[in-house]
C-alpha cells in the first residue's frame, strides 16, 4: 500500500491538478483523520505519519517506530540487530524441547569428559547397587592370604644363609678301631659323653670338658668289643661283645653291673627302651633283655636270617626296627610288660634294599617315619611310614650306606658313606636336596651319632679317625630371640609375683 | 540334532552369563580372602573345583542379586557389573572388577537359536575364572578387613527395582587395570578386567 501512495504522491506532483499534498488539509479532512487515528498526536498531519519511511527527511521524528533494520545510521545508536535475541530466544526455547540443537561437537567432548570423569556415560546407564551396607565378613576374620605374600622365612632360604663349614671342627684319634661295616662302635650320650669301642677297650670322650676315660677292656686279648649303647639318660653303657654276651656299665662308678648271656654268635647291634634292651646278633635272632629281671631274656626275634647290624628303637617306643645282612628291613611291637613270648610277629618287613641295612633312623619330629639306608650293592636310602606300610621316598646316593642320623634343628638328614664317597652328605628333609658333603675321612665311614644338644655330628672312620662337623648350629640371631623370649617371660612372672 | 550342535537362546545365554556371575563373584571373594576360606565349600563346574559360599547372609545377598540379574539380561539392559571391594574402616575402594556387558539387542525370546556349543561357551568361561584365580599372583595383598559391594549399570530409561538404590560409580583414583579374557554366548559378550589401587 505504502507503495502505490508514493506512486500516487508522484503522479499527483506531475499532474498539478490535484490539491497539493503538503499544503494544511481541508478541515473536513482533519476531523476525519483525527477521529480515525489515536489521539496521541493530533497535530501531525496523518500523511506525514504514514509516509514517514519514505520521506528522504534524516529525522524520522521523534515516533515510536524502530530503525529499520537495513538503514545503515551516521549516529552511534544501540545496534541490536547482530545480537539476533529474537532468534536466540526461540533457539534457546526450542533447545529446552529436544537436545537435538547442540552442536555435534560439543555433546560429543561432554560425552568424553563424562567417560573419563565418570569411567560411564551419564547419559547412557546409571548404576544401582542392593540397598543397605556393603556386605563383609564376620567380625574378627583376619585375611590370612598373608602366608601368600611372605616369603622371608622359608626354610630354603635360611638354609642357604647358613654357613656350614668343610672342615670338621674336631678329629680325634681312634687307634686300633676295627674296620668291620657290622659293628656299631660309636655311641654320644645325653650326659654328652661319647663312647667308642677300640677293638676290646671302651673309651668315653667327655665332649664338654675333653677328659678321657677308659671304662673297660676286654679280659681276652682276642675277644672284642661289637656294639655300644646308651641308656636315655646317659648313666648306663650297654656293650655287646664277640664272646656272645651283653655287658651293663654304670658309667658313674666305672663299673660293671651285669653280663647277660643269651646269643650264639656275636652281639653287633644294641638298642635300649626303657628298661628292655634290644640286642642284635650274628646268628640273626634278636633278645630283648629285661635289665632288671634276673631272668633277662623275655623275648626272642626270629625274621633275619644273617647278622643283625641296625636297631633301633622309636623315640615314642612303639616300635623297634631292625636291619640285617639279608637285606630286610623289620619292624617290631612294643613288648608288653611281663609277657613272655618267642612268637613275636612283625609290624612289618620291606625286602626293597638289595643290601645290608645296618643304617636305620627314626624322624625324630614326624611320627612312624623310618629311614633305611643300604649297602654297597644297594646305595639307597629309602624312607617308609610304618603306619601304611608304603615306601615314602627312595635315593640312590651312589654310595654305600653305613649310618643315617636325623637332624632336627635343620630338619636334615645326614647318612655316612663308604665305597665308594667316604663322605658324610647332609640332605634336606623331606625334599633331598643336598645341603652340603663333608668330605675328610680318607676310609669308609662305619657310624655317625649325633651330639646331645644337636649341634654336631661325630663320624668314625675305617681311617682310625673321629671326626666332629660342627654342623647344625642354630643362627645366633635366632637364638638370642629366643633368649630373649625366655627373659621377657621370666620378667613378667617377676612382675606378677610383685 | 545333537546336543554339541543345540544352539543358544536369549533365555539360555542369560542363565549362562549370570551363573558365570554367581562363581566368578565367589571365586573372587574366596581367592581375595574377603570371606574365610572355611565358610566356603567346594563344587565343580565347568569341569573345574569351585568355591561356593556357605555364609547364609552372603548367599541370600548373591541370590538375590543374580536373579536381578537375570532378568535384566533377559530384557538386555545391563551394561556392567562392578564388584567394589573396599576397606571396612575408610571406607576407600582398593580393588575393582569390571564386568563389560555388551548384548545383542537384536535377540528376542522367540529367535532361533544362534550356533555356538555350550560347550564352546563354557571353555571360555573356564579360562577367564582360571584367569581370576591367578590374578592373586600380582594383586597386592589386602591387609585390612574388607567390605564388597555389586554396583549394575543399566540402560537409563529403566526403573529402579525395589530395594534397589543409584550409586556412584567408585572408581579408584591412581589405579593400575589388567584386561583379563573375555567370552561371548554370541548374545552376550561379556569382557573383564581388574582395576587396583597402585602400590606407592
Amino acid at each position: 500500500m505504502a507503495q502505490f501512495g508514493f506512486e500516487n504522491d508522484i503522479h499527483s506532483i506531475l499532474k498539478l491538478d490535484m490539491p497539493i499534498t503538503n499544503a494544511p488539509m481541508a478541515r473536513w479532512q482533519r476531523k476525519a483523520s483525527s477521529s480515525a487515528m489515536s489521539s496521541l498526536s493530533p497535530m501531525k498531519a496523518s500523511n506525514a505519519s504514514q509516509n514517514s519511511s519514505k520521506t528522504p527527511s534524516k529525522t524520522p521524528g521523534k515516533g515510536k517506530k524502530v530503525t529499520p533494520s537495513k538503514m545503515g545510521g551516521d549516529r552511534y545508536i544501540p545496534y541490536r540487530n547482530s545480537k539476533q535475541m529474537d532468534i536466540a530466544s526461540f533457539l534457546l526455547a526450542k533447545e529446552n524441547e529436544s537436545g537435538d540443537a547442540k552442536t555435534p561437537g560439543a555433546s560429543e567432548s561432554q560425552k568424553a569428559l563424562s567417560v573419563q570423569l565418570n569411567g560411564y556415560n551419564i547419559e547412557d546407564a546409571k548404576i544401582l547397587h542392593l540397598g543397605g551396607k556393603p556386605l563383609n565378613a564376620p567380625e574378627g576374620y583376619q585375611n590370612n592370604l598373608k602366608v601368600l605374600y611372605s616369603q622371608a622365612t622359608t626354610p630354603a632360604s635360611v638354609k642357604k644363609n647358613r654357613f656350614i663349614s668343610s672342615t670338621p671342627d674336631r678329629i680325634l684319634d681312634a687307634p686300633d678301631l676295627r674296620n668291620d661295616f657290622y659293628l656299631n662302635l660309636l655311641d654320644w650320650s645325653s650326659r654328652n659323653f661319647l663312647a667308642v669301642a677300640l677293638h676290646d677297650s671302651v673309651y668315653l670322650w667327655d665332649a664338654s670338658r675333653g677328659d678321657i676315660i677308659l671304662l673297660m677292656k676286654m679280659a681276652h686279648e682276642e675277644d672284642y668289643i661289637c656294639s655300644l649303647s646308651w641308656t636315655k639318660e646317659g648313666n648306663y653303657l650297654a656293650v655287646g661283645t664277640s664272646d656272645c654276651k651283653v655287658q651293663l656299665w654304670d658309667v658313674e662308678n666305672q663299673k660293671r653291673l651285669r653280663s647277660m648271656a643269651s646269643h650264639t654268635a656275636r652281639v653287633s647291634s644294641l638298642s635300649w627302651n626303657d628298661h628292655v634292651l634290644s640286642s642284635g646278633s650274628r646268628s640273626g635272632h634278636i633278645h630283648h633283655h629285661d635289665v632288671r629281671m634276673a631272668d633277662h631274656h623275655i623275648t626272642t626275634l626270629n625274621a633275619h636270617s644273617q647278622e643283625v647290624c641296625g636297631l633301633t628303637w622309636s623315640p615314642d617306643g612303639k616300635y623297634l626296627a631292625s636291619g640285617g645282612n639279608d637285606n630286610l628291613v623289620c619292624v617290631w611291637p612294643r613288648v608288653q610288660d611281663g609277657s613272655i613270648s618267642n612268637d613275636s610277629q612283625t609290624v612289618r618287613c620291606w625286602s626293597e634294599h638289595q643290601g645290608a641295612v645296618k643304617a636305620l633312623a627314626w624322624c625324630p619330629w614326624q611320627a612312624n617315619i623310618l629311614a633305611s639306608g643300604g649297602g654297597t650293592s644297594d646305595r639307597h636310602i629309602r624312607i617308609w611310614n610304618v603306619n601304611s606300610g608304603s615306601c615314602i621316598s627312595s635315593l640312590d646316593t651312589q654310595s654305600q650306606i653305613s649310618s643315617l642320623v636325623f637332624a632336627p634343628n635343620y630338619k636334615e638328614l645326614v647318612s655316612a658313606h663308604g665305597y665308594a664317597h667316604n663322605n658324610v652328605v647332609i640332605w634336606k628333609y623331606p625334599s633331598f636336596s643336598k645341603v652340603a658333603e663333608l668330605n675328610g675321612h680318607e676310609d669308609r665311614v662305619l657310624s655317625l651319632t649325633m651330639s646331645p644338644d644337636c649341634t654336631t655330628v661325630a663320624s668314625v672312620a675305617g681311617d682310625e679317625t673321629i671326626r666332629l662337623w660342627k654342623s647344625f648350629e642354630l643362627d645366633p640371631l635366632k637364638k638370642k630371640a629366643k633368649d630373649k623370649f625366655i627373659k621377657s617371660t621370666s620378667g613378667v612372672i617377676h612382675q606378677s609375683i610383685r | 540334532m545333537t546336543s554339541t550342535l543345540q544352539g543358544i537362546t536369549l533365555k539360555g545365554s542369560s542363565e549362562l552369563v549370570a551363573d558365570f556371575f554367581s562363581f566368578g563373584i565367589n571365586s573372587i571373594l574366596y581367592q581375595r580372602g574377603i570371606y574365610p576360606p572355611e565358610t566356603f565349600s567346594r563344587v565343580t563346574h565347568y569341569d573345574m573345583s569351585l568355591h561356593l559360599t556357605t555364609d547364609v547372609k552372603l548367599k541370600n545377598y548373591m541370590n538375590n542379586v543374580v536373579a536381578q540379574l537375570k532378568e535384566w539380561l533377559m530384557e538386555c539392559t545391563v551394561q556392567k557389573l562392578v564388584l567394589v571391594i573396599t576397606c571396612l574402616e575408610t571406607n576407600e575402594v582398593l580393588e575393582r572388577w569390571q564386568f563389560d556387558i555388551q548384548c545383542d539387542k537384536s535377540a528376542k525370546e522367540n529367535c532361533a537359536p544362534r550356533e555356538k556349543s555350550i560347550k564352546a561357551i563354557q571353555d571360555e568361561i573356564r579360562s577367564v575364572i582360571r584367569q581370576i584365580t591367578a590374578t592373586v599372583t600380582f594383586l597386592p595383598l589386602l591387609d585390612t578387613p574388607c567390605a564388597f559391594d555389586l554396583l549394575v549399570y543399566i540402560d537409563k530409561d529403566n526403573d529402579v527395582p525395589e530395594k534397589w538404590e543409584e550409586s556412584g560409580p567408585r572408581i579408584i583414583d591412581q589405579s593400575e587395570e589388567v584386561r583379563l579374557r573375555s567370552f561371548t554366548t554370541s548374545i552376550h559378550k561379556v569382557n573383564s578386567m581388574v582395576a587396583y589401587k597402585k602400590n606407592d
